[in-house]
Formats: C-alpha cells, sequence, structure tokens
C-alpha cells in the first residue's frame, strides 16, 4: 500500500469516486511494480549510502587521501578533454557518413561495431596489444628498431590516455550515428541554395550546419559527460586504476575503496561527485521531460 | 551550376573529393577494426603464433575453440556454466524489464494514472545517475537483502537500471498513438485490461522488441555490477570469469580472447538483427532534438 500512497498525491477536490475509477485503480495496479523496483532498488540504497556518508571525518580523510586528489583531476581531464575531443571527432564523422556512397554505407555499418560489441573482451584486446614484452605493439617496434618499446600502461600519463582512447573508441559510433540524425533532419533546399550563392565547406557549416545542430550537440555533450563519470570499465580492465592508484577515476574509486573495505569513503567519494552530476541531471531532465 | 562550361573540371573536382573522403574513411576502417580483429587473431592462432605479431597466422587453426568448448583450461573449467548463467540473466532482465516497462508506460501514458508524471521523472533521475555510482550501495541493499552470490541480485539490480530507459522510450512511443484509439475501444465497452491486450501491445511492437532488445544486451554486457554481486565460479557470467583470467600473470590470451570472441558474437548478432528496430526506436529516444 506504500506504493499506492507515495505514487498518489492526495487531491481533495476531486471526489472520492473518480480518485478511484476503474483506469485509475488499474493504473495504480501497473505502475507498482516499477515503483516498488524503485523504492527497494534505487531510494533504499540511495537513503543507506548518503546515512553511511554522513561522518565528516570521511571527508577530512578523503581530502588528505592523495589518491582522491589525482583521481579528481584523472577525472576533469577524462571530461573536459576526453568528452570535447570525442564530439568533436563525432560531429566531424557525422558530416562523412551522410554522404551518399554505397562504400559509405557498408562502412557505417563496420563503424557501429564497437558498440555493438561488449567492451570487455575489445579493452582486454587492447591491453595486451600494449602488453610490454608480448604485446603486438612492442613486438612491432623491435622488429624495425631493434628496441625495446616503452611500458606502455605503467606510464599514467599513457594509461589515461590510452582508457580516454579505449572510451572513444567504444562510444564514438553512438554519437556520430545520433549526431548523423541531426544532420539528416536539416533541409537540403539550404545546401543547394548555399551552393547557388557559392558558399564555402566552412560558411555552410558555420552558417546551416551549425545554428540547426548545436541545442543537440550540446545536449549530446552533456549527457555524454554525465554517462562517462560512470565508465567504470574503460580504466578498470585497462590500467586497473593503476600503476600505484594514479589512473583512478571516481567511478573506480568507489570501487577501490568499497574493496578495500572502507565503505564510509567510497560513498563520500561519490556524495563528492555530486556537485558535478547534479546540475547536469537537472539540465538533462528539463530537456527531456518538456 | 557550372557543369556545361567545362567538362573537366567537375570531374578533377570529384576526384579529389572521393580522395578526400577515403583518405576519412580508411583510417576511420582501421582504428574500428584493429582491437576486434586482434582479438580475432588470437583465436585463430596456435599458441606460438599468436605473439609474432603477424597480420595474418601461418597456421589457423580452429583448436582454441576446441579447448574452450569442451572446458580443456583451469580457467575454462566452468565455462558452460558461465555462458548459461549469462543467457538466463539477459533472457530474465529483458523480459522483467519489458513487463514492468510496458505496465508502467501504458499507466502513464494511456491511464494518465495520477501521480505518473512524477513517477516518470524519478525514473529518468534514475537514468541520469551513472550506474557506477549506484553500485556501491546497491552491493550493500544486496547484501541487506541476502541476495549477495544469487543470481537474483543481478538480475533486479539490472532491470533497475534497465528500466527508466525502457519506460521513457515507451512513453514517447505510446504518446504518439492517437488518443481516439483509446476512446473508441473504451466507448465499445473495452475494460483498461483489454484495452492494454487487444489495441496497446500490437501498436507498440515496434517499440516493445527495441526495449526488450536493449535490456537484454545491457544484462549481457554488464561487466561492474555482476562482479560486485556474484562470485562463486559457477555462478557467475562470462564478462567476469574473462576478467578473472587477468589474476594470474600466465594467463592463456589466446584462450582469454577466444572466450571473449564467443562472449561478443551473441550480442553482435543481436543488435544487427534487430538494427532496424535499435536505430529506429532508442537512437531517435536517446536524445530528443
Amino acid at each position: 500500500m506504500t506504493a499506492i500512497t507515495y505514487t498518489s498525491p492526495s487531491d481533495a477536490s476531486h471526489p472520492f469516486a473518480a480518485r478511484f475509477s476503474t483506469p485509475q485503480v488499474w493504473g495504480i495496479v501497473m505502475l507498482a511494480p516499477y515503483v516498488l523496483v524503485f523504492l527497494a532498488f534505487v531510494v533504499y540504497p540511495i537513503s543507506y549510502g548518503l546515512w553511511l556518508a554522513r561522518h565528516p571525518a570521511s571527508y577530512v580523510a578523503l581530502y588528505n587521501d592523495p589518491v582522491f586528489a589525482r583521481t579528481v583531476v584523472n577525472t576533469l581531464i577524462f571530461l573536459i578533454i576526453g568528452i570535447n575531443v570525442k564530439m568533436l571527432i563525432a560531429l566531424f564523422l557525422s558530416g562523412f557518413f551522410v554522404q551518399t556512397r554505397t562504400w559509405i554505407r557498408w562502412l557505417s555499418v563496420l563503424f557501429i561495431l564497437p558498440w555493438a560489441v561488449p567492451s570487455i573482451p575489445t579493452i582486454l584486446s587492447v591491453r595486451f596489444m600494449f602488453n610490454p614484452e608480448w604485446g603486438v605493439i612492442n613486438n612491432l617496434i623491435f622488429k624495425f628498431t631493434a628496441e625495446d618499446g616503452p611500458n606502455w600502461l605503467n606510464d599514467p600519463a599513457i594509461g589515461l590516455t590510452l582508457a580516454i582512447l579505449v572510451h572513444i573508441w567504444k562510444s564514438l559510433p553512438f554519437w556520430t550515428l545520433i549526431l548523423m540524425t541531426g544532420r539528416l533532419a536539416i533541409s537540403a533546399d539550404m545546401f543547394e541554395a548555399a551552393e547557388v550563392d557559392g558558399a564555402s565547406w566552412w560558411q555552410k557549416f558555420r552558417f546551416i550546419t551549425w545554428p540547426s545542430m548545436q541545442m543537440l550537440y550540446i545536449t549530446c555533450t552533456l549527457l555524454s559527460m554525465i554517462w562517462t563519470l560512470g565508465d567504470f570499465n574503460s580504466v578498470y580492465l585497462l590500467t586497473g586504476g593503476g600503476p600505484a592508484d594514479l589512473t583512478h577515476v571516481l567511478a573506480t574509486l568507489g570501487i577501490r575503496y568499497l574493496r578495500l573495505d572502507q565503505l564510509d569513503m567510497a560513498m563520500a567519494s561519490i556524495v563528492c561527485a555530486m556537485p558535478l552530476v547534479l546540475p547536469l541531471v537537472y539540465f538533462m531532465m528539463k530537456r527531456l521531460s518538456r | 551550376m557550372m557543369k556545361t562550361s567545362d567538362m573537366r573540371m567537375p570531374t578533377l573536382r570529384e576526384i579529389g573529393n572521393e580522395a578526400k573522403l577515403l583518405l576519412i574513411g580508411i583510417p576511420v576502417l582501421i582504428w574500428t577494426l584493429i582491437p576486434i580483429y586482434h582479438m580475432f587473431l588470437f583465436a585463430i592462432s596456435p599458441k606460438q603464433d599468436a605473439f609474432a605479431g603477424k597480420l595474418w597466422p601461418d597456421h589457423p587453426t580452429l583448436q582454441n575453440f576446441r579447448v574452450v568448448f569442451n572446458q580443456q583450461h583451469y580457467f575454462l573449467r566452468d565455462f558452460w556454466a558461465q555462458f548459461g548463467n549469462s543467457v538466463v540473466i539477459a533472457v530474465a532482465v529483458g523480459a522483467l524489464t519489458l513487463i514492468i516497462a510496458t505496465l508502467a508506460a501504458f499507466a502513464i501514458s494511456r491511464l494518465r494514472v495520477r501521480g505518473g508524471r512524477t513517477v516518470m521523472n524519478l525514473a529518468l533521475f534514475t537514468y541520469f545517475i551513472p550506474a557506477a555510482f549506484l553500485a556501491v550501495p546497491m552491493y550493500r541493499t544486496m547484501g541487506t537483502y541476502g541476495l549477495l552470490n544469487n543470481h537474483w541480485a543481478l538480475i533486479l539490480a539490472m532491470v533497475t537500471i534497465a528500466s527508466p530507459y525502457a519506460i521513457w522510450v515507451l512513453k514517447q512511443a505510446s504518446d504518439k498513438l492517437p488518443l481516439e484509439l483509446d476512446e473508441a475501444a473504451i466507448m465499445d465497452g473495452a475494460t483498461p485490461l483489454q484495452l492494454f491486450r487487444m489495441v496497446y501491445l500490437p501498436l507498440m511492437l515496434p517499440s516493445l522488441v527495441a526495449v526488450g532488445t536493449y535490456a537484454l544486451l545491457l544484462a549481457w554486457n554488464e561487466y561492474l555490477y555482476a562482479f560486485l554481486l556474484l562470485s562463486k565460479d559457477t555462478e557467475i557470467t562470462l564478462p567476469v570469469a574473462l576478467g578473472n583470467f587477468l589474476a594470474a600473470d600466465d594467463s592463456p590470451w589466446e584462450l582469454l580472447m577466444t572466450t571473449g570472441f564467443i562472449y561478443a558474437l551473441p550480442p553482435a548478432a543481436v543488435y544487427y538483427a534487430f538494427r532496424r528496430y535499435m536505430v529506429g526506436g532508442l537512437t531517435a529516444g536517446a536524445v530528443k532534438s
């Protein structure tokens, strides 16, 4: 019964019979399964998590943990550089894939593969490529230069860069596809008119494509930022947060504390991400629930 | 246009244009295929060839697949059990999400149940909270409910993660159905349940396929929750088993890549089979422009 009182705030202006007409009763019954799931697996865990993160001492400990500071920097690099590079490439490639050529259509079918296959095997595949002793990359370097290649993933800067590249590899097709739908929605008449007027490629982009796509592009960028905050796989499976916990991002740090049995720290690190997450979530909800 | 003045100019420009497109297309193709091809190459190479850095093995073989299918390695002794776990969990998540989301979307969009809008907004809010952040409290919650190391833990967690988007996509699709349909059915004396079964479900079929596939693939591909919530070797799903390969330094890469390749095939096949629905039903809903 909690579900019902929860989903239907009392409204005195309506007579009792209308409030509980047959469709309304059915509606409540049909909504109940999701509301139960929501209460049991969203409301309860979040409340419990916030309760665990209530001690100020956890935040002091977090502040004093050098791994946390490094993690925040890594996360910001991942979001600000990684996402913007990805979205710019997606914007560029969406223009490439809307060209009408048979071979480009076939290429677009292959291009979607990284999105269609699970990320675990492909990330592990990349990890093996960069293995210093047996990986194919260092093997090739040795073949051509007779010198040992670098220990790629043991360098935090290279490790984080590769994690960002893996993330881009995985999600670029999705965003390219979305931006393609944006481009295809632009009327062809405008481009024909611009062609007649002798507009350059840049002018066409600047004055036709961009104005009609900028809202979509910004929405995509923000949505991608939210999702990337939760990208656990790209970092965890490639570098495991190492070497020396220097490549963690917020998504992997919580799990690291969990494994060290520091649950309050895990929750506190997640609470610290909220000032970044909540404004993005608020903006996205405004956009979607119009 | 300027095509009559000079026949050579446009063709030259076209060739240049085509060359520019190829200059973009070829790197895109290489970039896309390298990790997948690398995995495939390992899967069909005998152990000694796999590390040689060749583009094609001297003696391609299916021996690795035989080893995996016959569970002839320490890391693979529960391969079929794990494969089965992945299938059962993915199907259960797909079915449960579909049921919960369809009912909820019908109640919100067609029956206009009181509080439906609030529930929709709360669901959307859940959708935007990164799943990795919910993982830590979810792990503790499943412990409290006594579900750890039980398939239901992963199934319920994945249903929780998949439903918000499923409800939202179905509600968007459902809002587009004309209201007159419901009115006509109600005039004929249809109950809400009959309306749901005879009018709503048949009309929503393409979106239902898209949403079911989405939840199925989400569960099949999930690593983080699977590795937190399940731990016994016979209970874990395939991605967790793949991650466990990394525990040892001398892990057999060629077998790991073979298992990974087998694991990646079903979702790729499902994706391509339902591509029409996926692209229409999901990407259009992903970002409302």
